[in-house]
């Protein structure tokens, strides 16, 4: 197969006038910030394009083309702002680098058919600059918090002494008031009684229930499934509203069985959805087979049902408890102060906005849905591969 | 098959056991649906205990009004032949008065007055205080003049244990039906008060019912009562008419000139029903008036602003997620599947992290000395002095709902897009198309069930939502739900809460319904 040559680039009518832009636009940037925009740009379009010409000419490996530049913004960096520069500093290096390559190697054209017009190329990197804007959009917000929790203020913004790298700005503190403070102890406690006995009752008669739904012959079964799916759509700040009221008439309010009947009942739908979702893939034969060589029901059930559909159950479990774990309006109206769970107690906090703990709180949190997420996805895995969906 | 047995000469085909097979399949299959029925019945009757009865609770909740007529229950029935008349009518008679005076002497024990105060006091401002008031000048009414008159007639009237027997006696609700109405409630506030009945003297309004039955009641009526204390009776009877009088309705009004409004008792009656439809009216800014259904006055008029603002914000997020949703399950849906799954990551992400740390993470960024404020600031694009205000408002609450709800429009439509082969729009350019018109004809309008799926969600998602309206909404960027959580935790008016939720409620079942149209509820995947 003949190898398509790559279309030339134009070096002086192309690459350093997009450089010359992409320099003057950080140049305006830390222009700008010190305090002389129009200098600021000249500058950087000016060392931009000197920066491409060189790398072009005399540099032909991208690796050490795009580190050489990298370190010296990055020492350039350091003598102008100091520590905190430094960052900057390679974060732009590391870009105008990149980007000169990118450039003139053709790199710009990849994922575009040979023939594809400039239009086209040009609307194809558009769009994937688009897409990882909304991308940052998505991830951004939950990364800001992170490195915020190790403020040594009590500030919930990022002080010079963060930026500058200086370790005096940094601290545990606010970890340390979570697992000091008796109140987020109390929540943390709280959490931990309420979300585990919840599940507990939402897998145990959801799988039940699913197993049940998923005979071939049930009666009403879409109003039956309706009822049961009820709780995920109905909105919570009406359950929330109803369940006050009726669990007041019966004097369920404000105790700890309120509260986990209430989110039992939030994660029902989860547990149903998902099981009823593995049961589809399940091979009855299997039962029949164990039924014909003697075995009880309830055996057939623990020896020959429940570990092929055991993944389900767990991802449902796992769904039913995070919707425990997180839930706070359905709680905060059933629950009284003895329940203060976790999300509850950064509720309050961010409405009263006492103390950054709860950005310590959101990233401890942020670790257990990523662990979370990773179960989930091993498990997933797991069940196509018991129930012969996917190979290997 | 073995098992069954064809007889070949006539008669329906057999099992082994001799039971006709169509029957025999039957109790099979019954058998079948029995034992689904059983495996289901735990769960259908928790869900049905802990979260269909609250919620159909709430919605008796938006219609229930018995505390007008069980907390002032003669009131109501005197009231009947009283006609508002377009507030031209005047107060009603010293009939209904006294039937308030009793229910009043009970309530005021019972300290329920005060609760069907807070209660009126939602219609008509004022009529808290005014039931405090007169709850507090009930007992201190000029009507023990009655009880002087008769003590004076005869000691005996003066007896708890003559009032005990008189008003055991079979009969005497015939001859004296409003003093033994009156009685029950006396017995109820001895009891309430740990008392014994038989050493209690009674209350003046006792005396008062008393004196009104003697006079009302022909002396026939009197005449026919014959059982003990029958000759008291029959002279306090002969006696009566020299009494001194107390003008009940005088009393009243003299506690609080209100009592003379008409307005007052138009709201007692308007609201005597034990059903109302006046929460209803309430939510979508009507009151249910004497007069019949008025719109409410132009500054109270917030649930239909706040309905139209909630469908609006709800819109708006809906569509800046179809905005932004749309490139990503396009380029998801369209790169190698190994790479696609690693990006989907970062869509899951947000997806699975706490709602309350992203919506502290927005705090964060948004707020005037947040990060967005500090980067601009810094840049110099913005000075110190105007910092933009981003939270607080609708901008704050559409952009942190957006960023929370972005998820479950990616999720939906990468699924449908997934479906979507690419030779339809390779062979829509090799016929000519040119890209724009082989995305436009040939396949956007295969993405549409995605976009509709989506859609539906995060609007129905963002109609309900209380939490995060109520971090970063302030005042003009907060949602129905907020109110009806204000109703229900602070203005403790947990009728209109109910019939809030129960319209929005309406609102989202209608729109799921649309949706199972559309996509089937059984097709609802997690992720």
């Amino acid at each position: 197969m003949r190898k398509f040559k790559k279309p030339e680039v134009d070096l002086i009518r192309f690459v350093l006038p997009l450089m010359a832009l992409a320099g003057a636009v950080f140049g305006f940037l830390v222009g700008t910030a010190n305090g002389s925009p129009l200098a600021g740009t000249a500058t950087g379009a000016i060392c931009s394009v000197a920066l491409a010409w060189v790398l072009a000419t005399y540099v032909p490996s991208k690796r050490t083309g795009v580190a050489a530049t990298t370190v010296l913004f990055g020492i350039a960096g350091l003598l102008i702002a100091g520590t905190g520069g430094v960052v900057g500093g390679l974060i732009v290096g590391f870009v105008l680098g990149w980007l000169s390559y990118w450039l003139f190697t053709g790199g710009y054209r990849a994922g575009t058919q040979t023939y594809a017009t400039p239009g086209q190329v040009l609307w194809h990197n558009t769009f994937k600059f688009i897409c990882g804007v909304i991308f940052f959009f998505l991830i951004a917000p939950i990364l800001t918090v992170m490195p915020l929790s190790f403020n040594a203020e009590n500030f919930f913004t990022f002080t010079p002494a963060m930026l500058a790298f200086d370790p005096e700005g940094y601290s545990l503190k606010h970890y340390r008031d979570f697992f000091t403070n008796p109140d987020w102890q109390q929540a943390l406690k709280n959490s931990v009684q309420i979300a585990p006995a919840a599940t507990i009752i939402s897998v145990s008669l959801g799988t039940l229930a699913a197993i049940g739904l998923s005979q071939p012959h049930v009666p009403f079964r879409r109003a039956i499934m309706a009822i049961l799916i009820s709780p995920m759509i109905v909105p919570l700040i009406i359950s929330a509203a109803g369940m006050y009221f009726f669990y007041s008439r019966i004097g369920l309010q404000g105790t700890y069985i309120g509260v986990v009947l209430a989110h039992a009942a939030l994660g029902i739908p989860f547990v149903i959805i998902t099981v009823t979702a593995t049961l589809v893939g399940f091979d009855k034969s299997l039962t029949r087979a164990a039924a014909n060589m003697g075995a009880n029901p309830v055996t057939t059930f623990f020896k020959v049902q429940m570990p092929l559909i055991l993944p389900g159950v767990i991802s449902g479990g796992l769904f039913a408890f995070i919707t425990s774990f997180d839930e706070v309006v359905v709680v905060l109206f059933v629950g009284s102060a003895g329940q203060k769970t976790l999300p509850w107690q950064m509720f309050t906090g961010l409405r009263e906005q006492i103390s950054p703990t709860i950005l310590a709180v959101a990233t401890l949190l942020v670790g257990v849905s990523m662990l979370l997420l990773t179960t989930l996805e091993l498990l997933r895995r797991r069940s196509e591969r018991l129930r012969g969906l996917s190979p290997g | 098959m073995t098992d069954a047995t064809h007889t070949p000469s006539d008669g329906p085909m057999l099992t082994a056991d001799g039971i006709p097979l169509k029957k025999s399949l039957q109790i099979a299959l019954r058998r079948q649906k029995l034992r689904a029925l059983v495996l289901i019945a735990p769960l259908l009757l928790f869900v049905l205990i802990s979260f269909i009865a609250p919620i159909a609770d709430m919605l008796f909740r938006s219609v229930e009004n018995d505390i007008v007529s069980q907390t002032v229950p003669r009131t109501v029935i005197a009231l009947q032949s009283w006609d508002y008349d377009d507030g031209k009518a005047a107060a009603p008679d010293n009939d209904v008065f006294a039937a308030l005076y009793v229910d009043l002497s009970e309530a005021e024990e019972f300290k329920t007055h005060t609760r069907l105060g807070s209660r009126l006091n939602y219609e008509t401002t004022g009529m808290s205080s005014l039931m405090r008031k007169t709850g507090r000048g009930i007992g201190r009414m000029d009507t023990d003049k009655y009880t002087e008159q008769f003590e004076a007639l005869d000691t005996k009237w003066a007896e708890p244990a003559v009032w005990v027997v008189l008003m055991e006696q079979p009969g005497i609700a015939d001859a004296l039906p409003e003093t033994a109405s009156a009685w029950k409630s006396w017995q109820r506030i001895v009891a309430n008060k740990g008392d014994v009945l038989a050493e209690e003297q009674p209350d003046a309004f006792i005396y008062t019912t008393l004196y009104r039955d003697l006079v009302k009641q022909p002396a026939t009526a009197i005449a026919a009562y014959t059982g003990a204390e029958a000759d008291l009776l029959k002279f306090a009877d002969s006696a009566v008419d020299g009494f001194e009088t107390v003008s009940l309705k005088d009393q009243f009004i003299k506690m609080d000139k209100d009592w003379a409004s008409p307005q007052v008792w138009g709201t007692i009656k308007a609201f005597s029903s034990p059903y109302t439809a006046g929460y209803f009216l309430a939510s979508v800014d009507l009151q249910l008036t004497p007069a019949g259904i008025e719109e409410q006055p132009e500054n109270q008029k917030v649930y239909m602003l706040l309905f139209g603002r909630t469908m609006f914000m709800s819109m708006v997020i809906m569509g800046s997620c179809i905005l932004l949703g749309y490139p990503i399950a396009y380029l998801l849906s369209n790169l190698p599947l190994r790479t696609s799954n690693l990006l989907l990551i970062l869509v899951l992400l947000p997806f699975w992290t706490s709602l309350l740390v992203r919506t502290s993470a927005w705090k964060v960024l948004l707020q005037q000395q947040g990060v967005i404020n500090d980067v601009l600031v810094w840049l110099g694009l913005v000075s110190e002095g105007d910092r933009l205000v981003m939270i607080n408002n609708q901008f704050g609450t559409i952009v942190a709902m957006t960023h929370i709800l972005l998820p479950f429009m990616i999720l939906p439509l990468y699924s449908v897009m997934k479906t979507i082969p690419q030779t339809y729009v390779r062979a829509a350019k090799s016929l000519g198309a040119t890209d724009w018109t082989a995305f436009w004809r040939v396949y956007f309008p295969q993405s549409v069930p995605g976009i509709g799926a989506g859609s539906i969600l995060v609007f129905i998602l963002s109609i309900g939502y209380y939490i995060t309206p109520e971090l970063v909404g302030g005042t003009t960027g907060t949602f129905i739900s907020n109110r009806i959580a204000y109703h229900i935790s602070s203005s403790l008016n947990w009728g209109l809460a109910a019939a809030l939720g129960t319209i929005l409620l309406a609102v989202v079942l209608l729109l799921y319904w649309v949706y199972d149209r559309i996509v089937g509820i059984d097709n609802v995947s997690l992720g």
